[in-house]
């Protein structure tokens, strides 16, 4: 009975996103005003009753009810509570409700704090928001009905991948969607401002809270992902290029340039066409992320299981959104009207500069992720395009950005002398050259690419700290410098901690009987004994190792071998200290005769401030949606 | 200038176009660089009587099928029925390859699903597998007169693989 | 039986010689292994496909680094290694493509892209400035539209 009210609400919110969808952009083009004042009220709705739907396959995981078959499919009475409820969206079918609800979501704040705005722009942003909550529900009620009916029910369910049953999948995936869907307020923007053909500065006033809130979320959300594969999958990567990373990538570094693009577009009125069309891209982007995962036409670790039909469903879905938008934007963009002037060498033209680089990056690392599918299309046989590839075509794209970001802060609005910039720049320079030879040095190593890691980095951070001293002598920094600064440190110290476990991790692979010792990194790590542990739904051998530093045993470490209850497949669960400066890991391998392990010990100095950096991004994007100057407050 | 507008719309529809097409295809499915050369040598012991030896130099001159299985590949068991009516046939000599598999197993999946091969030989390391560049079981190859890989089926073998590619195929091949 | 021995009583010398409880490298030969990771890394474990050769813990990845070590102490270069595996998997076995005509496209596009990109930039700048100005909103402007829009329709 309850997952029939699920199921109904959804249906009940097909009905309502039709009406949010298309009668406020009928009546905001024919002026209406009885189908404008409807997207407030549709919106808030639509809301309330994807609640209702998400909410009940909570319950249904909550409670174990086995007749649901996608419960039945991923969860199991043994799993711990909050796996159940983060196994609500480990399968396609929760993972795309979650993906709806989180949109009607958005679309509710906007209809919340939009009081001030102009209401055919708030009638013509909600209906498009709800022509997208339209043609996703079409999806999810023709393809994949998540409160699909398992009868008779299952005894028990088949329960959740071990790989997932840890906290990292709770948060990753929200936070992750949260961004993705969160670029459709900025998409939904764009298009109303096409639609009203008002192409001016006003808008992207508005689009820039979201667009950055969305940025954050997605900054956080790749982040957590990275952290938790580093963690979770035993061998110390954290990124691999993989299809669906690639897909959150793309949008993130559209994304990037968008927010960049619209302060140009609000403070100096220029690049409108082009941030319009960023602002179509990123969502495009996000669609064209969720087909990628779903539609099976790539293989990806990270792929939901694939059902041809809905592969056709998802790419029709992304050929409308996307190719109305474009055709639109073809329609009506040349009609906008240019900005102010600027000259060759000003924040404007470094900006633009950056947003080429970022867009070429995102295009870098699309053409990487389809070319296999385009040269199997044409029949010219069958290619991997991995690692090797991205890391050589992306760092070196990355590098001219990286110089920009330490030089178009000091660069003025309109026009700037390029003997000033010089001036302001040249202690960075010098500080950033003395980092790239003394640290490698210092490390024991030193190599070119190493070397142009700490230059960038340093460059970035040298320039910011000048900036914020000289900031300060003239007075307060608004939250919007600061959210700058941070934000640009935080991609520095990203770089700095790719480049130190890049070039000095060590690692070893051991044999080790109980009181051996290995050495790594300058710690010592003893084997105290191996021994029988149980949890929840699986039983695990355990060791027990002695984390020890100039004599003084420092931590003691618990890596696991699990065997859940669900799988055949062994689980490595290794053991990670971690500290500001280095992480020292430990995984358990295969018993070997002689009471010995096979063990792996990892050194990686600096690996957290990878996260950290993002972190900071995210936090300074946090200051920046914080700045008043951006929130209109309602008078009430 | 109005025209560069649409770029971004045409980029997109050549995307889409990419994308409709690649719905089509099986990104896991790695098709094999053997075709059309000669079938790799090698001489492993014979499943039934392990003195005795194959090689493939014993089937020059005549069209014959490589079969490669094992005892604890579920796919092959759903495979067999097809090789039952492969081997009946008669079209050509079926010769099976037994993938790192235990002696003791492979006989009595035999004894119990019926033996469709002329013969069964072992490849217990594998490695005659990867010079075929096996990568999973089931697989086969039709190899013709003059010892050169014409077909590889990756998976098991179906009535309608049967019927459209390697009947037909055979057929052709012994016209030669 | 006599090889066996022979190693029993290496192992036992290399043993007795190593410090005191310092574990031993798990692979006999760790020079040998690390050319092993670097090749088997950059190729594309076929069973499990999302992992590369050097992690995946599949039957046939054991078995195809086995090979490769096999091919290591025969002397035989990182190419001719990779050809080996190219020759019966295919070009799929490599996670870096290799630069033939099929791939032009994709080693060289990203940089045609940022060259194309550059020189569409510079020249939008010559072209836009030499187009008088318009409308920028000025911060009074800013002001009046806040205003205007905070008006209750």
């Amino acid at each position: 009975m309850i997952p029939e009210i699920g199921h109904f609400a959804l249906i009940l919110a097909l009905c309502v996103s039709i009406i949010q969808g298309v009668l406020p952009l009928i009546g905001a083009q024919q002026g209406r005003r009885e189908w404008l004042v409807l997207a407030r009220p549709a919106t808030q709705i639509s809301f309330l009753l994807l609640a209702i739907s998400f909410g009940v396959l909570a319950w249904c995981f909550y409670v174990n009810d086995f007749s649901v078959l996608y419960v039945a499919e991923h969860s199991n009475s043994q799993l711990p509570t909050v796996y159940r409820l983060g196994a609500v969206w480990g399968g396609h079918e929760g993972s795309l409700l979650l993906w709806i609800f989180l949109l009607t979501g958005w679309a509710f704040a906007v209809a919340q704090l939009s009081k001030t705005l102009d209401e055919f722009m708030v009638a013509r942003v909600l209906g498009v928001l709800g022509l997208v909550a339209t043609g996703l529900l079409l999806f999810v009620l023709g393809t994949s009905n998540p409160f699909e009916r398992l009868l008779p029910a299952a005894q028990d369910g088949r329960s959740l991948n071990p790989l997932l049953q840890d906290p990292g999948l709770v948060f990753h995936p929200p936070m992750l969607y949260m961004g993705y869907v969160g670029f459709s307020v900025a998409f939904a923007f764009a298009i109303a401002s096409l639609l009203s053909g008002r192409l001016d500065a006003a808008w992207a006033r508005w689009s820039r809270p979201w667009t950055t809130t969305a940025w954050i979320f997605l900054t956080l959300g790749i982040a957590l992902g990275s952290w938790w594969a580093y963690y979770e999958l035993g061998w110390g990567g954290w990124w691999f290029w993989d299809p669906v990373e690639n897909a959150s990538f793309m949008p993130w570094l559209i994304g990037t340039a968008l927010i960049h693009s619209l302060v140009v577009t609000e403070k100096r009125g220029g690049f409108k066409n082009w941030t319009v069309l960023l602002a179509i891209m990123a969502f495009s982007m996000s669609l064209l992320g969720t087909f990628l995962v779903r539609s099976g036409v790539l293989t990806s670790v990270h792929a939901f299981a694939t059902d041809p039909r809905r592969g056709i469903f998802i790419l029709l879905l992304l050929s409308l959104v996307v190719g109305s938008s474009l055709f639109l934007y073809a329609l009506k963009a040349p009609k906008s009207t240019l900005g102010g002037k600027f000259s060759l060498l000003s924040r404007e033209t470094l900006i633009l500069m950056g947003n080429v680089f970022f867009v070429v990056a995102a295009g870098s690392v699309l053409l990487g992720t389809l070319y296999p599918l385009l040269i199997d299309a044409l029949n010219l046989g069958k290619i991997s395009v991995g690692p090797p590839y991205f890391n050589a075509v992306f760092v070196p794209i990355m590098v001219p950005v990286l110089f920009l970001m330490a030089v178009g802060p000091w660069a003025n609005w309109k026009t700037t002398d390029l003997k000033t910039l010089l001036k302001r720049l040249w202690l960075a320079a010098v500080l950033a050259f003395v980092a790239a030879i003394a640290i490698p040095s210092l490390m024991g190593e030193f190599t070119i690419l190493t070397a142009l890691g700490f230059l960038l980095a340093f460059w970035v951070i040298a320039s910011g700290v000048l900036q914020i001293i000289r900031q300060c002598k003239v007075g307060m920094p608004t939250r919007s410098f600061i959210g700058m600064q941070l934000g640009h440190m935080g991609i520095a110290v990203f770089v700095i901690g790719v480049t130190m476990v890049g070039a000095y991790q060590e690692e070893k692979d051991v044999r080790m009987a109980p009181g051996d010792t290995v050495t790594v990194g300058g710690y010592q790590i003893r084997l105290m004994g191996v021994g029988p542990a149980q949890g929840p739904n699986y039983q695990a051998m355990r060791g027990t190792f002695e984390l020890v530093r100039n004599g003084k045993v420092q931590e003691l470490m618990y890596p696991e071998k699990r065997n859940y209850d669900s799988s055949t497949m062994p689980m490595t669960e290794a053991a990670i200290d971690a500290g500001l400066t280095r992480d020292i890991y430990v995984s358990l391998g295969e018993p070997l005769e002689g009471n010995a392990w096979a063990v792996r010990v990892y050194y990686k100095p600096f690996v957290d401030w990878i996260w950290g950096g993002c972190l900071l991004m995210a936090l300074g994007g946090l200051f920046a949606v914080m700045d008043k100057r951006y929130r209109l407050r309602v008078k009430k | 200038m109005k025209a560069k507008f649409i770029i971004p719309l045409l980029l997109f529809v050549v995307l889409v176009g990419f994308l409709a097409v690649g719905l089509n295809r099986d990104p896991r499915e790695v098709p094999s660089p053997l075709i059309n050369k000669p079938a790799p040598a090698f001489k492993v012991p014979q499943l039934a009587d392990p003195n005795k030896s194959f090689s493939p130099e014993d089937l020059k001159g005549q069209v014959w099928i490589l079969n490669v299985w094992a005892s604890w590949c579920v796919a092959c068991r759903e495979e067999h029925p097809m090789l039952v009516e492969l081997g009946k046939s008669q079209v050509a000599p079926l010769i099976g390859l037994d993938y790192k598999d235990k002696r003791a197993d492979a006989m009595e999946m035999l004894a119990r699903q019926g033996n469709p091969y002329n013969l069964s030989a072992m490849d217990n390391d594998g490695r005659v597998g990867i010079n075929y560049g096996v990568y999973g079981v089931p697989e086969t190859y039709v190899i013709d007169k003059a010892g050169i890989i014409r077909f590889k089926q990756i998976g098991p073998i179906t009535k309608d693989v049967l019927d459209k590619s390697i009947y037909p195929l055979i057929t052709q091949l012994n016209k030669a | 039986m006599f090889k066996k021995i022979l190693s029993s009583l290496l192992l036992a010398s290399l043993v007795s010689i190593a410090y005191a409880d310092e574990a031993l490298p798990l692979a006999s030969d760790p020079a040998l292994e690390q050319r092993l990771i670097s090749i088997s890394e950059e190729m594309r474990c076929l069973v499990c496909q999302n992992e590369s050769l050097s992690g995946s813990r599949s039957e046939l990845a054991q078995d195809l680094r086995r090979e490769i070590r096999d091919l290591i102490r025969q002397g035989k270069t990182d190419a001719e290694i990779r050809t080996f595996m190219v020759d019966r998997y295919g070009d799929f076995i490599l996670y870096r493509p290799p630069v033939k005509p099929t791939t032009w496209l994709l080693w060289i596009g990203p940089f045609v892209l940022m060259i194309a990109g550059i020189m569409a930039l510079l020249m939008y700048l010559r072209r836009r400035n030499s187009q008088v100005n318009s409308v920028a909103l000025s911060d009074d402007e800013n002001k009046r539209i806040d205003a205007l829009l905070r008006e209750d329709k």
